[in-house]
């Protein structure tokens, strides 16, 4: 059966039609801006995915596409196709290829999953709040200083975000980092984060939280360390009470996730 | 007027919903006194005047209109009244609004009944894109907005997908199996009359004061526990539409291994057959969670537990772990069905046998294993315990090679074959193919946890689930009604429409669904009424095309509407297919056979020399006895 089809002309195809998908789809940045250590690693799996896939859908499309032309019926052809139920070692490869690819796929995303969150020797932990619909932050050091509506973090240096929601459930996403977590009612949920370019982004809430979901945004500010020093001592504001005490009573059950080290 | 009111039927029915809503009101009237509590007091979410006559009213309607009368008087010991078949079967369209037991009734009843919703559910959908047609807020506020994308999705996945392919197997697959009817046809007609009453409940919400429940399909709990009253309406909506699921599967489950015809092994059963085997399997086992979850959000709005109030002692997270026990499965449950279907239409129009049959069988149950093991992949960054990532990433990457099995199998169908694309239903199964190779492809790529950090919650999700939902589940489910058109209505469709029907689907689904990945990768979150500026030029794209997609659904509708009361006649089995459903007539006699057949082959002996798959009543003698199969190496 697979002697009358031209097998290494339809692989060829393939590869010509992945190559083609591949120079289009690779070069283009899809996450936007890339603004902490972690993008560039997930970016990177990213387009070995887009690789990997344009080879699967182009496989099934050059397979789709010549039966559609070469087995298509004549106009009046009333008869049956040929016979044919199956052939065992097809079906086994189209198991096992697959399988292996998809492991690959599982396997290449553990080790960057476990790099994107190996915890540093030295951060700094920043105390994330949100309710509807706002996000306020407390920074570390004597005093509690405290900022509503603006975060500022220093350049080069991993940050752990210890999240609290006061209300109900709010997510944590800054798309140039590349990095999300939800805020849940009762918990601590920690994100990690090394930013590495200087700059103004948007943090944008990813959990439906209410009418004003969409309107919960706050300012991020990266800026070197002497700048972030100079900021948080200039603050007036403290952490106020209650917060203290939510994050007093948030049980944290996950305090350094486990792509850490195996930890 | 005594009669009426003695019979079962409409007027019964709604006196019995009156009746049931006033005992209920009654109910928590004296409840509520003698707990010496506020007669009439409504709290913000709780409002028990309303949420207990919401539970009796549907149930004393079911009960009126007839749902109940045999079981009762079974039950309580009265003489039952011998089954005379009058409640069997089709004269009038007046008898399609009965309470009527044939299996062939009850799915045009769910189909007609289920495209309604979906119609309802896509005017929706043309008002979400409305309104995100530009930045800023236009044409509703957010909180209206919220509401419009919760109905929007939960009138399509619990009173759309789920049940059309229910009924679509309720008018099959009995015929398929060579069965006379369903194995329990008064439960299958209570299933139906729960489907319409959950339907209304969701979209009743829109009376409640503070408006319809808009903490999205998911419902997640705190939002959803201190939602305004239209939450109930959800809660309870579920209940109907889920016990109605497991009802339906039950009785696939016991229809399909006890009554096929003699001589239908298992490894003879058409892929449908096998396909509804495999839903609902899901739906018996996985259903009961998501009852358990709205449960406890609604006894949480309601009664004061506290299930998922932390301070209460409650846990947020557990909620989603529950809940996506049930909707991760369900999303097999809205697309198991129609690969069956598939499978049934590209053999039939190839003209081939399904290539590699058993693989493709067990590819279901593979599926079926492995999507209980799933479930925390929609958690990724939830902040549950982060170990459990990894193993959810690997079982979801793994449930792709079953899904790739099919449509590998699908492409090894066509080849060797006499393609035959006149039919619209053959088009939508091969276009099936490509969009559900992307929804699967980005699939995988949202299986991955570094990738699924970014994207989660972002309109690559919508676009992801709309291309599975839509380019899959509902390409599917055209493909099935066109499919089976002349089997249920004894009259053709008109294939230039359904080509107009299907390039318009084709191309609207494209341009709405493939720019949604992009806006979601660059940063637009989901589940906005409105976003940055950056967006508008693709939102206005998707918007366009979006209407586009609404407004060919209207010629689907043209289509089947006039067709059905004035298509040329269709013969028994205009596509010549070889399953059993095909060998009687358009539409089939009432009992469906007179005699059960005999089936002495495989469902899909196409090009075998004398392969019969099976012998109908008063043909035995004349038929030779079949070659035994044989199976091509090449």
């Amino acid at each position: 059966m697979m002697g009358r089809l031209p097998i290494a002309k339809m692989f060829a195809a393939t590869i010509v039609l992945t190559v083609l998908i591949s120079v289009v789809m690779v070069p283009i940045n899809w996450n936007g801006q890339g603004a902490s250590t972690a993008a560039p690693k997930i970016d990177t799996l990213l387009d070995v995915m887009i690789v990997l896939s344009a080879f699967v859908f182009s496989l099934v499309m050059v397979m789709l596409f010549y039966a559609l032309w070469k087995f298509k019926a004549k106009p009046g052809d009333e008869s049956d196709g040929e016979p044919i139920h199956g052939n065992t070692r097809l079906e086994v490869a189209w198991t096992l290829i697959p399988t292996i690819i998809v492991l690959f796929g599982g396997a290449y995303s553990w080790a960057v999953l476990n790099d994107i969150e190996e915890p540093a020797k030295d951060p700094i932990t920043v105390d994330v709040f949100s309710q509807q619909f706002a996000w306020s932050f407390g920074y570390p050091g004597k005093g509690n200083a405290y900022s509503e509506g603006e975060l500022h973090v220093p350049l080069d240096r991993q940050v752990h975000f210890k999240m609290h929601a006061l209300d109900v459930l709010h997510s944590f996403w800054v798309p140039e980092w590349r990095i999300k977590k939800d805020n849940v009612p009762g918990i601590t949920t920690t994100a990690i984060v090394t930013p590495d370019k200087l700059g103004t982004y948007q943090l944008i809430c990813t959990e439906l939280c209410g009418f004003g979901h969409s309107a919960m945004r706050a300012t991020v500010v990266v800026e070197t360390p002497a700048d972030f020093r100079k900021w948080v001592t200039g603050l007036k504001e403290k952490i106020p009470p209650p917060y203290l005490e939510t994050i007093r009573q948030d049980t944290e059950t996950d305090p350094i996730p486990l792509g850490a080290g195996g930890g | 007027m005594a009669a009426a009111i003695k019979q079962p039927g409409w007027i019964r029915g709604l006196l019995g919903a009156v009746l049931a809503a006033a005992f209920g009101v009654g109910l928590v009237v004296v409840l509520r006194d003698i707990s010496g509590l506020p007669i009439w007091q409504t709290e913000q979410t709780g409002y028990p005047h309303v949420v207990v006559p919401l539970i009796t009213g549907p149930l004393g309607f079911l009960a009126g209109f007839g749902c109940f009368d045999y079981w009762l008087r079974w039950a309580v010991g009265m003489p039952t009244i011998p089954d005379d078949h009058s409640q069997h079967g089709a004269k009038s369209w007046r008898d399609y609004f009965r309470f009527n037991t044939d299996h062939k009734v009850i799915g045009i009843q769910y189909i007609v009944t289920t495209f309604f919703f979906f119609f309802i559910g896509g005017l929706l959908a043309m008002l979400i894109r409305a309104e995100l047609a530009q930045p800023g807020t236009q044409i509703v506020d957010a909180s209206t907005f919220n509401g419009l994308f919760s109905t929007h999705a939960v009138l399509m996945i619990f009173v759309f997908v789920i049940p059309v392919f229910a009924g679509i197997a309720n008018y099959v697959l009995p015929l398929m199996i060579g069965a006379p009817d369903m194995a329990f046809p008064r439960l299958n007609a209570l299933s139906f009359w729960m489907l319409p009453l959950a339907g209304l409940l969701f979209i009743g919400s829109y009376l409640a004061p503070g408006g319809a429940f808009d903490a999205g399909w998911t419902g997640y709990a705190p939002l959803s526990t201190g939602a305004p009253l239209g939450q109930s309406f959800f809660n309870l909506g579920v209940q109907f539409a889920g016990a109605s699921s497991i009802a339906t599967a039950l009785n696939f489950l016991v229809t399909i291994i006890t009554m096929r015809a003699p001589g239908m092994t298992f490894w003879r059963m058409p892929l449908l057959v096998w396909a509804n085997l495999s839903t609902s399997l899901l739906v018996v086992a996985a259903t009961p969670f998501i009852a358990g979850a709205q449960f406890m959000v609604l006894f949480d709005r309601a009664l004061g537990t506290q299930f998922f109030e932390p301070l209460g002692g409650g846990d947020v997270i557990s909620y989603q772990h529950i809940f996506w026990f049930y909707s991760h499965p369900a999303v097999y449950i809205m697309m198991l069905p129609g690969f069956g279907i598939i499978s049934e239409v590209i053999s039939t129009h190839a003209r081939k046998p399904i290539f590699g049959y058993r693989l493709m069988a067990l590819a279901l149950i593979g599926i079926v294993v492995l999507s209980y093991s799933v479930w925390a992949h929609h958690m990724f960054v939830a902040g549950m315990f982060s170990w459990l990532r990894v193993p959810m990433m690997i079982t979801t990457l793994l449930i792709a090679v079953p899904t790739g099995i099919k449509i590998f199998s699908w492409l090894g169908t066509l080849y060797f074959g006499k393609i035959h694309t006149y039919s619209t239903a053959m088009l939508f199964s091969l276009a099936f193919i490509v969009t559900f190779t992307i929804g699967g492809i980005s699939g995988v790529m949202l299986g991955m946890v570094p990738i699924d950090i970014h994207v989660s919650d972002t309109y690559f999700i919508v676009a992801h689930i709309h291309f599975v939902l839509f380019g899959g589940s509902v390409f599917t489910i055209f493909a099935g009604i066109y499919h089976w058109f002349p089997k249920m209505t004894g009259r053709m469709y008109d294939e230039k429409l359904g080509r107009v029907h299907f390039w318009g689907t084709v191309i609207g689904t494209w341009g709405t669904f493939i720019p949604m990945h992009w806006v979601g990768m660059d940063g637009m979150p989901r589940r906005v009424a409105d976003y940055a500026e950056q967006f508008g030029n693709w939102n206005l794209l998707i918007s366009c095309f979006a209407f586009m997609l609404g407004a060919c659904q209207l010629v689907f509708l043209y289509n089947m509407v006039v067709s059905w009361r004035y298509g040329p006649r269709a013969d028994g089995n205009p596509w010549r297919a070889k399953t059993i459903e095909w060998q009687v007539s358009s539409p089939p006699p009432i009992f469906n056979f007179d005699e059960i057949p005999r089936v002495v082959g495989g469902p899909y002996e196409f090009g075998v020399p004398g392969a019969r798959h099976a012998i109908m009543a008063g043909e035995g003698d004349q038929v030779a006895k079949p070659e035994p199969t044989v199976v091509s190496q090449a």
